[in-house]
């Protein structure tokens, strides 16, 4: 079984992962936070792009549920001597792998390098396409914060599937370039979130129309509405200078500073997947302030993508 | 088919039906306390007992052991429970218990750990309870209490204590709730 995209998740897989969550979040505050589930497999991280905290999430993940690892190094790798991404690939499927993890800067690698193994792929992002174990992070830390999210009432969410249900959370800034706002649209929406987009026209895709999504430009007309304000990592290695005029007017425009921070509702929570560019995309202040939940999305990191690791090979929880 | 203290009925395998009941509850107690009366005769007291319900069966039998430790012995022994899934050698043949929780808030080294199970056969749960046990910490001994052992053992894994030996076949299912212990046969498949 593979996880290229959030859409790979059955209704019943997409539970698994989130009850499984649970359980390695137990395990990973023990004394010897380790348990056998997956003696005897191996894992293998392929990155063709920078990454610490995924590679080593997943790396520790797959540790702690006793998977032996391998790490593929771009720069130390055949690749330097020319060899292929489906040659690489199919060199560590003859090698006897169980899953692997792959980064590449072009969208549909994880699709198409499914294809060359036997092993489960799991994607850890393919260029602005998706990401999805980091939606899988994001969804469970609001599941875990949901009854403190709204003024609803509580029992009509955070309970039962769709865990979301009526929370309003806004994805802001640097949208088309972005692999995790794609697997997050995806994933808060079959969560039964509301989700509208934020930021420049040309920093949103042309398709977005098509999305379950609100559109808008103009954050302060709608920050006020938020259950949660997503903000995303303004990638200056892919924006190139003619879609946004300075970096300051985006910053004055988009970038969540002290002021609107007061605009926000009380219960408002910041989520962001790092790693954040401090004063562009989050001010310091906004950043870690109260509503901040960025380091409780960084604690289920590992225990999330165990359940993931799991749940692919096979564990469940759910007997249906 | 869903028991109080856990599921030794595959509901998903057929249609069973009761064979004989083979302990009311007032004979749980009287078992429990028989347990408990062996437990501090072995280990001179209660001193330094932990008490430790294997999820998710064994949690209730265990309070109740506890609870009955409590009464004749002084202090009360410390109370804790173990979910074994993650240990399992079939973790990826069988769910894990929805309700299985894992919750151990004492130091267990150098301790005396009793374990707890309602029911033992195959002894392939008690050296899962084991492995795991290993990951909290190194008590001084481990023993083992059940209520009801039915045989077909697997492994070499003796109780230390045994409400009710049991002899049943294998197509047969021991269901333990608040009102006793029974014997269920398939009728169905």
């Amino acid at each position: 079984m593979n996880l290229t995209s959030i859409d790979d998740l059955t209704p019943s897989l997409f539970q698994e992962i989130i009850s499984l969550s649970d359980r390695f979040i137990e395990v990973s505050s023990r004394p010897i936070p380790k348990v056998p589930v997956l003696r005897g497999k191996t894992l293998a991280t392929v990155f063709y792009e920078n990454s610490t905290r995924t590679r080593l999430s997943f790396e520790a993940a797959a540790k702690r549920l006793s998977c032996d690892t391998l790490t593929f190094n771009l720069t130390t790798s055949s690749t330097s001597k020319g060899e292929s991404l489906q040659d690489t690939i199919q060199t560590l499927d003859a090698m006897g792998i169980d899953f692997l993890v792959i980064r590449h800067p072009l969208a549909g690698v994880a699709r198409l390098a499914s294809g060359w193994t036997n092993a489960s792929v799991i994607n850890a992002g393919d260029g602005c396409d998706e990401h999805p174990t980091q939606a899988l992070i994001d969804c469970i830390t609001l599941i875990q914060i949901s009854n403190q999210l709204s003024d609803y009432d509580p029992d009509c969410q955070g309970s039962d599937w769709p865990y979301l249900k009526n929370l309003h959370i806004g994805i802001v800034g640097d949208i088309v370039h972005s692999r995790v706002a794609r697997s997050n649209v995806r994933a808060f929406t079959r969560l039964g979130a509301k989700v509208t987009l934020v930021g420049p026209p040309t920093l949103l895709p042309s398709d977005a129309s098509s999305w379950p999504v609100d559109i808008t430009y103009d954050l302060d007309e709608v920050i006020s509405q938020f259950d949660v304000v997503y903000a995303l990592r303004f990638q200056k290695e892919r924006i190139v200078q003619s879609l946004i005029p300075s970096l300051d007017e985006y910053i004055r425009y988009w970038g969540i500073s002290s002021d609107r921070l007061d605009a926000m509702k009380p219960h408002c929570k910041i989520m962001h997947p790092g790693p954040i560019n401090r004063g562009v995309e989050l001010s310091s202040q906004a950043a870690d302030c109260e509503k901040s939940v960025i380091l409780r999305q960084v604690n289920n990191s590992v225990p999330v993508r165990m359940a993931v690791l799991a749940a692919l090979s096979g564990v469940y929880v759910h007997d249906d | 088919m869903t028991s109080t203290y856990g599921l030794h009925v595959p509901s998903d395998e057929g249609i069973f039906a009761l064979k004989a009941q083979v302990m009311s509850e007032p004979d749980i107690e009287r078992a429990l306390k028989r347990i408990a009366y062996e437990v501090i005769e072995r280990n001179k007291g209660s001193q330094g007992l932990v008490v430790v319900g294997l999820a998710t069966g064994g949690v209730k039998v265990a309070e109740k052991l506890c609870g009955t430790l409590g009464e004749i012995s002084s202090p009360k022994p410390d109370f804790g429970q173990l979910g074994i899934a993650p240990y399992r050698d079939d973790v990826h043949l069988r769910p894990i218990p929805i309700e299985e929780v894992t919750s151990i808030q004492v130091d267990i080294d150098s301790r005396t750990v009793l374990l707890v199970d309602d029911v033992i056969s195959t002894g392939r749960t008690v050296r899962a309870a084991l492995a795991a046990l290993n990951d909290f910490g190194r008590p001084t001994s481990v023993q083992l209490a059940v209520l009801i052992d039915r045989g077909h053992r697997e492994l070499p894994i003796k109780p230390d204590y045994v409400g009710k030996n049991l002899p049943t076949s294998r197509e047969e299912y021991v269901e333990v709730t608040d009102a006793g212990v029974a014997i269920l046969e398939k009728v169905l498949a």
